[in-house]
């Protein structure tokens, strides 16, 4: 059962909410200092990739973020863009990234991916349980208990 | 914190010292104070990324952006960045191996090939 959970519509500028409200609860939650700038970057990447869904495909729909603190921190971030679109997160190698060919949106959906891999080491993508949609969920230990 | 945007001029070199938050939010003014740069003539641009707080994909998408701009009219781009934070980013993107990093602006305009030696 969620701790805390937060419903934005898909506009970039409540990421940054997401974002702090996110590591506050990381905060209380006994996730280790030099952890949460890891927790405030994976967040936020994983919230932008949701928004970008949703105004990729037009959705008005709130993307959800559910903190839970039961025996780990666990977020789980939750979009409903079509399945296909989360198809296709791949990491680019070093002499793509800056290919001319490459788009900006490719650009970024790779990077962001590349962050969420390099700063998660319990990272899951999966399809949410009732309908269209992707779920992020991104676990990371806690100090206390 | 906000995004804050300054320009200054070291030499034949236009830095731009940015500060405060770059993300999917603000990440768009810093995109277009770039492309206002090299569309006025500028060939040599340095990002000074000192007073950065957060930089997400966003953000690095915009400076990759730029390099790309310059790299099209012959310019020059480099960044400023000496923040461990910022630096491991970098790395895990393999963005390192992108960009010329310097230290230190005097590091980044002294070393007008543009090869990072950071």
């Amino acid at each position: 059962m969620a701790t805390v959970r937060l419903s934005f519509s898909p506009a970039p500028v409540h990421v940054r909410t997401a974002r702090l409200v996110g590591v506050a609860v990381a905060r209380r939650a006994g996730v280790a200092e030099e952890l949460l700038d890891e927790v405030r970057l994976a967040i936020g990447e994983a919230c932008t990739r949701a928004v970008a869904l949703h105004n990729q495909y037009n959705l008005p729909d709130l993307v959800t973020v559910e903190m839970s603190d039961s025996d780990s921190y666990s977020v789980r971030v939750i979009d409903h863009a079509p399945i296909e679109a989360s198809v296709g997160l791949a990491k680019l190698p070093p002499d793509e990234l800056a290919d001319e060919s490459l788009t900006d949106e490719a650009l970024t959906t790779g990077v962001g991916f590349a962050l969420l891999a390099g700063f998660v080491d319990d990272l899951q993508v999966r399809p949410v349980e009732d309908g269209p949609g992707t779920e992020v969920r991104m676990v990371w230990p806690v100090r206390r208990r | 914190m906000e995004l804050s945007l300054a320009t200054r001029t070291v030499d034949e070199h236009t830095v731009l010292e940015v500060g405060g938050e770059v993300d999917v939010y603000t990440a768009p003014r810093l995109r277009e104070r770039l492309v206002e740069l090299v569309d006025s003539g500028v060939r040599s641009v340095v990002v000074d990324l000192g007073g950065v707080e957060f930089l997400d994909s966003t953000g690095l998408g915009v400076l990759v952006g730029a390099m790309k701009r310059l790299r099209v009219a012959n310019g020059r781009f480099s960044l400023v960045c000496s923040k461990e934070s910022l630096l491991k980013i970098f790395r895990i993107t393999a963005l390192d191996q992108v960009f010329p990093i310097y230290p230190t602006i005097e590091a980044a305009t002294r070393d007008s090939d543009g090869s990072a030696t950071s």
